[in-house]
């Protein structure tokens, strides 16, 4: 992975000193809240409902067990023993002490990590895949690249108050696990047809209260000119977009407003300009950050993992795990885990210190002392070699992270919602959880089948409801919580916004109406068919007369 | 007039708390000054600025609360859930949650 040299580490530490200063500030009530709030917000510092909250970004979500263990460490003495994973592949901690914030920061700093620009109208945190580097049908490692634009993109002068917020994925494989589409900017690495490797761009892509599918701005790109195009992009957007209005100031708006050609050409005029100048990657560059991320020194196959095979036929509890949480990787003799934080004891993404160390240690013994975190809230193990399967799993097991539900009903993705978040209109988490225990039963969870079910508390839609399968979005009517349900969204490669599907459910009932359309779909399903193709063979109208039979009886 | 309390997050901490009769500031609703009228409301206002002003709390604001059974309850769920903490987390619930509040 990669390490921070001097100026990066410098920077990161000058940072700690100065917000060490504002915080002592603060407290004394030099400065005033207006004052302060950009400035603890340029550190990842929130103020909650509760508490502050801390986001801490992982470049990523790649992080080394070093990391790791002092995340578990922080989350131990400065929070309340746990942490949670966000969408962007960020940890946030709900309860840390404005007084000790700084102490936190340096504590990070000494494992080269840090929040800033977790917050604020800057670059957030890059997405990349969580396959990236280990993906069977991968064209290129997507971590070079958003490295790469991490470095360009950290405090960049020019770019440093941007109209709102700017989210970029990059993704290198057909399969897309970063939810590229629904990013401001999407990066695809692709090839062309003279079998060269470059990139595709997307604008425009956005959740929120306007949801939006990136459009393709650029068919290919070369990759010398991925940092200048971005920059040509980002000027454009940076002069153009929206600063009158906070919902309107996203890049998909200015998209919208004026048309993929126009900005297009816009972006091209820039370019052009530029393209050839000091942003050009030369080769020796590009080189200098793929090696950071060269593959291991792949093992042989071993005999043992015949053991692991035995033990699958064996024991169907670990089979069922493989089957589900273990997936194919491109080097002979190795797999991919996923670690499920989706369980029946936490919320989803939480993890308690415990929970850190014991994976740090495993990621060590079997993973190349790498853990990563996806959108999805889960983690990843890359380099699992076959042999270590079963031992790992029973170490997961110990755990508790060896739940058998990734990609199933179950393996919601959940934001914080009014449990904590401040913005929020509705609870999230306890739906998510009663969901779960709904549908905890694992043969029927499998025999549902892939299935994504995501929950916001609000319409900010942090829980990308918009890109569920089954969206549930939490609102508030006159004072009580109810919930809306949006169908047939998707976040892979062939993204769709889901559609509201009628009126809210209230809390008591929004858990029966996901019976009711889980159930609908098992009947009408053809053979084979997931529930996404069902939805877009059928359409919402099968659904609708089940969920609303009130209302389609008086329409008839 | 419905009776208020001036809640606010503890600069030190972020830790919800209410205004007190005393003047200070608590995380119990048990010890709130409950504000029901305009001279109150202005003595209470004033001290909640200078708080502000102090940096002991930030960004102070009044809730609508009710009184039942002796205790004081915020109306709002999304007070309530400030009040009482994240519930689910009833581990770190600051105080007895009323068996009413449908948290
Ligand atoms: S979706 Fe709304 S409630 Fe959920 S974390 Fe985002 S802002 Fe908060």
């Amino acid at each position: 992975m990669y390490h921070y040299d001097e100026l990066d580490q410098r920077l990161v530490d000058e940072r700690v000193e100065q917000f060490r200063d504002q915080v002592t500030r603060r407290i004394a009530g030099e400065i005033t809240e207006d004052e302060f709030k950009p400035l603890r917000l340029m550190n990842g510092l929130y103020l909650q409902l509760h508490a502050y909250m801390l986001r801490i970004g992982i470049p990523y979500g790649v992080l080394s067990s070093v990391q790791l263990r002092k995340l578990a460490h922080i989350a131990r003495t400065y929070d309340r023993g746990y942490g949670h994973f966000t969408t962007r592949q960020c940890l946030q901690l709900n309860w840390p002490k404005l007084e000790e914030a700084p102490h936190i920061l340096a504590e990070l700093a000494e494992v080269q990590m840090h929040a800033i620009q977790t917050s604020g109208n800057s670059f957030r945190n890059i997405t990349a895949d969580q396959y990236a580097g280990v993906a069977a049908n991968e064209i290129e490692d997507s971590r070079i690249w958003a490295e790469i634009i991490r470095q360009w993109s950290l405090l960049h002068p020019e770019f440093s108050f941007l109209p709102r917020k700017f989210k970029i994925a990059v993704t290198g494989s057909p399969r897309d696990r970063t939810a590229v589409k629904f990013h401001d900017i999407g990066i695809v690495i692709r090839k062309n047809e003279k079998g060269e490797v470059g990139f595709e761009i997307l604008v425009g892509g956005g959740m929120g209260r306007t949801p939006m599918i990136g459009q393709t701005i650029r068919a290919f790109l070369p990759k010398k000119h991925l940092l200048s195009y971005l920059e040509a992009l980002l000027r454009i957007y940076n002069l153009m977009g929206r600063r009158d209005n906070k919902y309107k100031a996203r890049i998909k708006i200015l998209v919208f407003e004026l048309g993929i050609e126009e900005l297009q050409k816009l972006v091209e005029d820039e370019w052009n300009q530029i393209k050839d100048g000091p942003l050009a990657l030369p080769q020796d560059e590009i080189d200098r950050i793929s090696n950071q991320f060269a593959p291991p020194q792949w093992k042989k196959p071993q005999a043992a993992r015949l053991g692991a095979e035995v033990q699958r036929l064996k024991n169907p509890a670990f089979a069922d795990w493989v089957n589900v949480n273990v997936t194919g990787h491109k080097q002979p003799g190795y797999a991919i885990v996923n670690l499920s934080l989706k369980t029946l004891d936490a919320p989803p993404g939480d993890v308690t210190a415990e929970q850190m160390d014991g994976i740090a240690d495993l990621a060590e013994r079997y993973s190349l002392g790498e853990t990563r975190a996806t959108h999805e809230q889960n983690l990843v193990f890359a380099y699992v070699q076959e042999a270590d399967l079963y031992q790992l799993w029973r170490a997961l097991d110990e755990l508790g992270l060896a739940t058998p539900n990734v990609g199933l009903i179950s393996d919601i993705i959940c934001c914080p919602g009014l449990d904590y978040c401040a913005l929020a209109s509705a609870r999230s988490i306890p739906v998510a959880e009663r969901i779960s225990r709904r549908f905890r039963d694992l043969r029927r969870q499998n025999d549902i089948g892939g299935l994504k079910l995501k929950i916001s508390g609000c319409v900010n839609a942090c829980g990308h409801h918009h890109a569920g399968h089954i969206g549930i979005l939490g609102v508030d009517r006159q004072g009580e919580e109810f919930y809306q349900i949006t169908l047939g969204g998707s976040a892979d490669e062939n993204a769709s916004i889901g559609k509201i599907i009628g009126p809210a459910f209230s809390s008591e009932d929004v858990v029966e109406a996901v019976e009711t359309i889980v159930n609908t779909y098992v009947d009408i399903r053809e053979e084979g068919e997931a529930f996404l193709d069902t939805y877009r063979r059928v359409g919402e109208e099968p659904f609708k007369e089940r969920l609303y039979p009130e209302l389609t009886d008086a329409a008839a | 007039m419905v009776l208020q309390v001036f809640t606010a997050n503890r600069v030190c901490d972020g830790i919800v708390v209410f205004l007190a009769e005393d003047g200070n500031w608590t995380t119990s609703l048990e010890e709130c000054r409950v504000i029901g009228d305009g001279g109150a409301l202005k003595q209470a206002m004033a001290t909640a600025e200078k708080a502000a002003e102090y940096a002991v709390v930030a960004d102070p604001y009044l809730i609508d609360v009710i009184e039942e059974n002796d205790a004081i309850r915020p109306i709002r769920y999304r007070e309530r859930i400030r009040a009482y903490g994240p519930p689910i987390h009833p581990d770190f619930a600051k105080q007895a949650i009323p068996a009413a509040t449908g948290l």
